[in-house]
């Protein structure tokens, strides 16, 4: 096919060219302040024509899906996976890729000006091919984005349930921001290990940085209860501020046999009577 | 009397519902609603949010703004196209639960607001409109 072997044509013989005429378009597009200096893109824009002029010369393809654009996909991946990390604009990685679009095209025209048909068929090839190569990138940045969002969602996780100990005995959990099922899971854990390593007799679980209680939270905090007492300890809620308690009530969730208090000091002060622990204050001799 | 400003959310995940809270939050504290007020409505707003995603399959939240009679108030619409409930009043009974909840989502909602509106048809959808003066 005439059409199709022009495109080749270009790829295998004439990528010295199109690099420069690549960069040029480019570099139009570099702002001073960047992500990436002209050197690298020099090298990332040199090694994706290598590898597409490789595959080229593999003979003709039957499409975007044919197998021997595999290398190329997957140094696409890489190049968006490293311009997702590295904070670049959707657009910025998508430019990579279509950006070649015009130096093709110039070449194109250039060399089937006299067939007009001909022409219309390589423009065609040449848009299929750069537009599946921009999808694929554009896919791959996605992806690599929806990565950085769950490992900060995790490490939220881990950050979010900080169990401390207040005293000999007595362990405390400030609980901050949204109560989800996944948080509400990561928290009954790490406080039932906490209680078995520090052979903790009372916990303290305090909500004050929990802003909506409704009845899933509730839920939440009824079964992370029910465990603590399994295990033979105590639990004690605390921070529930009064228009949190007036919710509550019209929810209709009962707290019955939940020991509650308003303020951490209240329930570290019941905490400490309950397991027969004074705080002496020091008095002038 | 036209509402003084109206909008839409999108209710499907389980992050819709904490953006459903916050939205409700703002609108209740910049209408001037008293906190216990806020606290009440955001609550109701969870907790119908929560039912539209899990139940409803994905929904949606309209939200008006409005003054009538001489009160200012906030209306929340979440509307789904999901399974439906087939029998509205058990529904709303205390402690009947379809789900592995409390049971208290709904029934617990009416008490926090001043008007409640369920309209559910099997196959057809939900459609929840609740209304909270200041």
């Amino acid at each position: 096919m005439l059409a199709q072997s022009g495109l080749t044509d270009l790829l295998r013989n004439q990528t010295k060219q199109l690099h420069a005429q690549w960069m040029a378009e480019l570099a139009a597009g570099l702002r001073a302040d960047s992500r990436i200096g002209a050197t690298e893109l020099s090298e990332q824009t040199g090694e994706f024509l290598r590898i597409l002029s490789e595959a080229a010369r593999e003979g003709v393809w039957d499409g975007p899906q044919s197998p021997q654009l595999r290398p190329v996909l997957s140094f696409l991946d890489e190049v968006s996976r490293s311009r997702a990390i590295r904070g670049f604009t959707p657009e910025e990685t998508a430019t990579f890729v279509f950006s070649l679009k015009r130096p093709v095209f110039d070449h194109l025209r250039r060399r089937f000006e006299a067939d007009p048909k001909t022409l219309a068929d390589a423009l065609w090839t040449a848009t299929e091919l750069i537009d599946s190569l921009g999808i694929h990138t554009f896919k791959a940045y996605q992806r690599t984005r929806e990565e950085v969002i769950n490992r900060q969602r995790t490490e939220m996780l881990e950050l979010s349930t900080p169990v401390v100990k207040l005293w000999e005995g007595i362990l405390a959990l400030p609980m901050i921001g949204t109560v989800d099922s996944a948080r509400a899971q990561t928290v009954m854990e790490s406080l039932l290990e906490r209680i078995i390593e520090t052979g903790s007799t009372i916990a303290i679980i305090d909500i004050t940085g929990v802003p909506t209680v409704d009845t899933l939270v509730a839920q939440h905090l009824l079964k992370t209860v029910a465990a603590i007492r399994l295990m033979g300890a105590e639990c004690i809620i605390s921070g529930i501020r009064p228009q949190i308690a007036q919710t509550i009530v019209q929810l209709g969730i009962t707290l019955e046999g939940v020991t509650t208090r308003a303020t951490l000091a209240d329930a570290l002060a019941l905490a400490l009577r309950r397991s027969g622990q004074t705080i002496a204050g020091t008095r002038p001799s | 009397m036209p509402p003084i400003r109206t909008d839409w959310v999108e209710v499907r995940a389980e992050s819709d519902i904490v953006h459903a809270r916050q939205l409700v939050r703002r609108l209740s504290s910049e209408m001037g609603f008293r906190l216990v007020d806020q606290t009440k409505l955001v609550t109701a707003a969870s907790e119908l949010a929560r039912n539209t995603v899990v139940h409803g399959g994905g929904g949606r939240l309209s939200w008006e703004c409005i003054a009538e009679e001489g009160r200012e108030g906030i209306r929340l619409t979440f509307h789904d196209c999901g399974p439906g409930i087939a029998d509205v009043q058990l529904a709303l009974k205390d402690g009947w639960s379809t789900g592995k909840g409390l049971g208290m989502g709904l029934s617990g909602t009416k008490r926090l607001v001043n008007e409640f509106e369920i309209e559910s048809r099997p196959g057809r959808g939900t459609r929840v409109t609740i209304t909270k003066w200041k």
